[in-house]
């Protein structure tokens, strides 16, 4: 067992702090206090491989390991969780799905301008009356002749409002429920796709979350991703590969917040001593740097299975619901060490604490986390 | 052209703790970076490259983890690295390692134009590069700004360096050694492509005999190494407004801040 890094994942790691401390960090505030979407910090993150990080080289990627990506990701959102949402969507709810399931004309028309960054992908599951419940999806996809026609809406979805290219999940036969769900390939521009409700939100304000309304969307037949009624199968492995971005997500947040509050208790001086030498912040500081590494160790073994080829669907359950309940807690904390200045915007915690929430939330709630643990321990 | 430019790897400034108990530091558990102001080094000779043609060369010389700088150089888009590394240099100082990479300099067969960092956080000496100009017997231009003009057919290059109160402009005949200052262009990132392929990619070692060195004569010695002392509490200035800016332009003076 190896906990080190190894050459490339130290490489890896360099580069993306780097990046994020110089490129990320300077605008963060500002993107959450104005919502706007980072488009030239996402252009230039996909000039560097950021935005594929395991994806083929030969479709535009840099072909890294996930461990690798779950290292970028944490170094991204150590700063900006709207960020490192941006980057996690591309690369694993939209460039994983191509690749694990596209042809190879897909690939080459759609994957490689999504793993170069040259365009931008999002991920249209999530609907009014079909989130945890995600075999209740509504969209439908009519086949008519070489083509397919969608109608339907998708709410939250990130990066909707800069995506160039949407996966759309749409149903296309009722009356076998999960087993009657489809993918498909939807670009901008495709006459009846709009974006529609722009979302405000608690926190990740700048990720472009919005609606995404489909009528009469008439797509071509090869646009389909996989075979008809595989959708939900492909949604559920895309989940699973997504758990770990965001569970890398939750640590980078946790230890944004982390660090300023260490900072802060050997700064902040009361009763005539920093606050840092009083145990009861040491102990608050000792339990935030305890469960941060315990959520990373978590994360990377599942980034680690998946790498290896091993079945990872439990352990990225576990890193993704005790990595964001870390970050829920720690963020906590963090503001509790300010104190009085930890609830002003003046400082970064409040934004941490917002950002954390929805690690609880997306890409699968804690609770259909712990269902899949326990279907998983259970069977 | 080709493009020689020195760089090190040093322990992460922020991170080192400073000890009182000898001369050594307490360097355990504290991370390398490559010194800063090579960034700047290796951004340098890839741009005048991309001007001018040619190739681009690194070297460094240090202990087997310097050869992460070298890769994050070759990530960047150098064409060659080369690493000197042998274990009589260790704890040597700055003249042997200005003429180890001199020596290497002349093994790969020159170069055109030498760039080094103004100096290398830590040690915060300055030497390297001025030495090496001098073991190669070439023009040096420290603390370079701006290199106004460099070219092939003329030998030549204008620089602007950097001088307490404001700058110089000077010429030089290439070959010729610059050291350069921060900012004085934006170093691109590794590309995570870049990354990948570096990360496994042979570096070629020169040990002390490959360079044709003799014995190791150690001139200069760490004695102690200690913190700066502590920052001495502000006085506080009480009177009326008159007698206050007298007193304080009164300081100022005395502690010749004017």
């Amino acid at each position: 067992m190896d906990f080190l890094l190894n050459e490339e994942e130290r490489m890896m790691q360099e580069m993306a702090k780097n990046f994020a401390e110089k490129e990320v960090k300077p605008v963060a505030a500002k993107l959450d206090e104005t919502g706007e979407f980072p488009v030239e910090l996402v252009k230039k993150m996909g000039e560097l491989g950021l935005m594929g990080v395991n994806i083929p080289e030969e479709y535009g990627g840099a072909a890294l390991s996930y461990v690798c990506y779950a290292i970028a990701i944490e170094e991204i959102a150590r700063y900006c969780g709207s960020t490192s949402v941006i980057m996690s969507v591309n690369n694993s709810l939209v460039c994983a799905p191509l690749v694990k399931f596209g042809t190879e004309d897909q690939k080459r028309e759609f994957l490689t301008p999504l793993a170069s960054g040259k365009k931008l992908g999002c991920f249209g599951l999530t609907e009014p009356n079909a989130g945890s419940d995600a075999g209740g999806i509504q969209t439908t996809a009519v086949k008519d002749g070489d083509q397919y026609i969608l109608n339907g809406s998708k709410i939250f979805i990130t990066n909707a409002t800069h995506a160039d290219t949407a996966l759309i999940f749409a149903s296309t036969d009722r009356s076998l429920k999960h087993k009657g769900i489809s993918c498909f390939i939807v670009e901008k521009g495709t006459p009846g796709f709009s974006v529609g409700k722009v979302e405000h939100k608690l926190g990740i304000n700048a990720s472009g979350t919005a609606e995404l309304v489909l009528q009469d969307v008439r797509i071509p037949a090869s646009n389909l991703l996989g075979k008809e009624g595989e959708g939900f199968k492909i949604a559920m492995y895309t989940l699973d590969c997504g758990r770990i971005g965001i569970a890398a997500q939750a640590v980078g947040i946790a230890r944004g917040a982390y660090e300023e509050a260490l900072k802060f208790a050997k700064e902040r001086v009361q009763f005539g001593k920093a606050i840092a030498e009083f145990q009861a912040i040491q102990w608050m500081l000792a339990d935030m740097a305890t469960e941060i590494d315990a959520a990373r160790l978590l994360t990377r073994r599942a980034a680690f299975l998946k790498d290896a080829g091993q079945p990872f669907t439990k352990e990225s359950a576990m890193s993704k619901v005790y990595s964001s309940e870390v970050a829920m807690r720690v963020t906590t904390k963090a503001i509790q060490i300010h104190g009085g200045y930890g609830y002003s915007k003046e400082y970064p915690v409040e934004r941490f604490f917002r950002d954390a929430k929805i690690t609880e939330i997306y890409e699968g709630t804690s609770e259909i986390q712990r269902l899949v643990i326990a279907s998983n321990i259970l069977r | 052209m080709r493009f020689v430019g020195l760089i090190k790897q040093i322990y992460d400034p922020a991170e080192i703790k400073p000890s009182t108990q000898g001369p050594d530091l307490k360097l355990d558990g504290v991370p390398k970076i490559l010194n800063p102001f090579d960034e700047f080094v290796i951004e340098e000779c890839l741009q005048w490259k991309e001007k001018l043609g040619g190739e681009v060369v690194i070297i460094t010389m240090g202990d087997d983890n310097a050869q992460e700088v070298l890769r994050t150089a070759l990530a960047m888009g150098v064409d060659q690295v080369y690493h000197i590394m042998d274990l009589a240099f260790k704890g040597c100082d700055t003249l042997v390692t200005a003429e180890a990479l001199a020596r290497a300099i002349e093994k790969i067969g020159g170069a055109d134009l030498i760039v080094a960092g103004k100096l290398a956080l830590g040690g915060d000496t300055a030497h390297i590069g001025p030495q090496v100009a001098a073991f190669l017997d070439i023009p040096l231009i420290s603390y370079v700004s701006k290199v106004k003009e460099l070219s092939d057919s003329d030998k030549k290059i204008v620089a602007e360096r950097l001088l307490e109160g404001g700058k110089e402009i000077v010429s030089a005949s290439l070959p010729c050694l610059i050291t350069v200052v921060k900012d004085i262009n934006k170093p691109r990132y590794p590309s995570l492509i870049g990354l990948r392929k570096a990360a496994k990619v042979p570096i070629p070692v020169f040990s002390k005999a490959d360079l044709g060195m003799g014995d190791i004569v150690i001139n200069e010695a760490m004695v102690k190494v200690s913190p700066p002392p502590p920052r001495q509490a502000g006085e506080i200035l009480t009177g009326s407004t008159e007698e206050t800016i007298s007193k304080l332009i009164e300081n100022l003076f005395s502690q010749k801040v004017f």
